[in-house]
């Protein structure tokens, strides 16, 4: 009943001060939907790296040539080749842990189909490149055992490639491009995969067949890298392990000997952009947070300057019968409300702020229950924390000198 | 409580304020006694004490000495929040200012002491309020803002206020001090008709012509009790309005 009362007396005096309710309500809503926005975005810039990282197969571990030391002097790291096809074939026999290894070579340059040309990155690889990095085939087919063994001058493009060189809506399956002067035949368009974590365009790419990149475009023996599947997701360290033990074995290496190869998994990048989106999600946080924290000050402030205006008010108030309790909580109230009000339609802007994000920036957002539920909590304390000291203050008001005050 | 019995019983009442060096007396050594029904005017010149005995009495503020019995509670007994009740239940204020909230109607302002009495419900609450506003003539106007109010209208306001919580004692602080004669009178009117219905008034004026409509007068000097007598030849605000000059719209312009 006295509880009614309060809250009936709470609501008269905020509705007779609408305009300035809202201005103060203003700091509490841009806080929380501040919150809640980055919040958003930041999970949400995690979830994609996640994806894209899975999109580049999450199984996938990558060997890279690292550095030798030739006569005490060390070289940078992939600045000599020491992978060979041996090595992929040691890995392919001795490694429990792995599932596919296929060894890939690249080598950018020019492309010609007709009267365009293109500049792009050819990948030689086995057959089992496509299903380690999860690419998949939109048009035509993957090349086949056969093409690898004869080193057949066919390849898959990437869509980017296509368009470029064959323009919008092409099929370009059956067409022939020459790379290098020599000519290809396209058996086989890749399913769009857009751009990566990174931002590079994961379409710009023509793959073929590992032997004739070998022989017929680089006349080298050694490899750019290896790639290899792990049996599982939770293999991966086991995986790891055991291609760095096979290597060293094959590389010949004395145990005082350093790696000259680096075994790296899609995990550790994934990790790696994990935690750089982490520290970005909690510094957007307390930005947003501390812009709470003003709008809490904005509270206290507006507060104070309403107790020393409605001094006389709460003298008669007290001459009536309220009691010290009855005025600390009207102005409790007062200041809950505000911030309580305040962090729901700041809810509801966030919620809206993150879904334009994602809108017309294209960018994922996820809003997770906790960041409201946090947001919520927060901007309530904060009417109660900032609420408290003017309430208190105009609870110990004497009734007879708060009457008397001008 | 009976008619005659000493509703207010003040002993030995000090008040002293320290003015930097200075040391005033506000109240020396005070004892009256009010008999419930009266109806007590207290005079006196300013800086008599008269606003300070009326504060104290109304549990607004603490002397420095004395005791204080209000319908037979020891009022300086009581804390702060005991005092809150007190003046929510045993007592009804009007000020010379009005102190009704701006912004606020005139049926909300009445309804403001039942919020705080948490016996009344919001129902009973809005139908007391309306009742006391029509006792005083405002029912119509119960839904007017303050600024829409003649201050006549104001000060009855503050009574319908003062009266909600069928207090056992009104005290008015110069009550007709901003106002002119016709509503000064039409405000007596009221008070003697509340006072005929029993209730006790106690109520603080420096003008001589309204202090005649009480049946008591007590007069301050210098913090202490000059005399306290009652009213002879008193005045009726139902005999005295008739003879107030006609309100002819004309006159005020001339």
């Amino acid at each position: 009943m006295r509880i009614a009362n309060l809250l009936k007396i709470a609501y008269r005096s905020l509705a007779k001060n609408k305009l300035r309710v809202l201005l103060t309500m203003l700091g509490i809503i841009i806080g929380v939907a501040s919150v809640i926005a980055m919040l958003a975005i930041g999970e949400g810039s995690k979830e994609n790296i996640q994806a894209s990282m899975a999109g580049l197969g999450t199984n996938s571990v990558m060997i890279y040539p690292g550095s030798v030391n030739q006569g005490g002097v060390r070289m940078g790291a992939g600045s000599y080749s020491t992978l060979t096809v041996a090595d992929v074939e040691a890995i392919m026999s001795k490694c429990e842990f792995t599932t596919d290894v296929s060894p890939v070579v690249s080598k950018s340059s020019q492309v010609i189909a007709g009267n365009q040309n293109w500049h792009t990155m050819t990948v030689g690889a086995w057959g089992n490149y496509f299903s380690i990095r999860a690419l998949n085939i939109a048009k035509g087919n993957f090349f086949s055992q056969t093409d690898e063994r004869t080193a057949a001058k066919v390849c898959v493009i990437g869509q980017t490639v296509s368009t470029n060189l064959f323009g919008e809506n092409t099929n370009p399956v059956g067409m022939y491009i020459r790379i290098n002067s020599i000519p290809f035949r396209i058996i086989g368009l890749l399913e769009v995969k857009g751009q990566n974590t990174f931002g590079q365009d994961q379409d710009d790419i023509i793959i073929a067949p590992f032997s004739t990149v070998m022989k017929r475009m680089l006349s080298t023996l050694y490899l750019n890298s290896i790639l290899a599947s792990a049996t599982g997701p939770d293999d991966m360290d086991k995986a790891k392990e055991s291609i760095t033990a096979i290597m060293r074995m094959q590389h010949k290496l004395t145990p005082v000997d350093q790696d000259d190869f680096t075994v790296r998994s899609q995990a550790d990048i994934a990790n790696i952009f994990g935690s750089i989106s982490k520290v970005l999600s909690i510094l957007l946080a307390s930005i947003a947070g501390i812009s709470l924290l003003v709008g809490g000050i904005g509270i206290m402030n507006i507060m104070l300057v309403s107790v020393t205006e409605r001094t006389r008010e709460i003298g008669i108030r007290m001459a009536v019968g309220a009691n010290g309790t009855d005025v600390l909580l009207q102005f409790m109230i007062e200041s809950v409300f505000i911030s309580f009000i305040g962090g729901t339609i700041g809810i509801v802007l966030g919620i809206g702020a993150s879904e334009a994000v994602a809108l017309l920036g294209g960018w994922p957002v996820v809003i997770t229950i906790q960041s409201i539920v946090i947001s919520f909590l927060f901007s309530t304390a904060i009417g109660v924390f900032f609420g408290w000291y003017p309430a208190h203050k105009a609870a110990n008001l004497n009734p007879i000198d708060a009457l008397r005050y001008e | 409580m009976e008619k005659g019995q000493p509703l207010i019983a003040v002993k030995n009442l000090t008040k002293t304020y320290q003015m930097g060096d200075m040391v005033v007396h506000a109240l020396r050594e005070t004892t009256v006694e009010i008999a419930s029904g009266d109806f007590v005017a207290i005079m006196g010149p300013s800086g008599s004490g008269k606003s300070t005995f009326m504060n104290i009495l109304g549990c607004l503020d603490y002397p420095t000495s004395g005791d204080y019995f209000l319908d037979g509670v020891d009022v300086f007994k009581l804390n702060k929040d005991e005092l809150a009740v007190l003046r929510n239940r045993k007592i009804g204020f009007i000020f010379q200012s009005f102190n009704i909230l701006a912004r606020t109607s005139a049926i909300e302002n009445v309804e403001l002491p039942m919020l705080y009495n948490s016996a009344v419900s919001a129902t009973d609450s809005r139908a007391r309020a309306l009742a006391a506003l029509t006792s005083v003539g405002l029912g119509e106007r119960a839904d007017h803002m303050p600024n829409q109010l003649s201050g006549g209208q104001q000060q009855r306001v503050a009574i319908a206020r003062s009266l909600v919580n069928n207090p056992v004692v009104i005290m008015a602080d110069e009550p007709t001090g901003n106002l002119d004669t016709r509503s000064s009178y039409e405000i007596m009117e009221i008070f003697q008709g509340l006072n005929d219905k029993g209730i006790t008034i106690v109520m603080v004026t420096h003008e001589p012509d309204i202090a005649m409509f009480a049946t008591k007068n007590i007069l301050f000097r210098d913090g202490h009790i000059q005399s306290c007598k009652d009213v002879v030849d008193r005045k009726f605000a139902v005999d005295e309005l008739p003879k107030l000059p006609a309100q002819n719209p004309d006159d005020i312009l001339t």
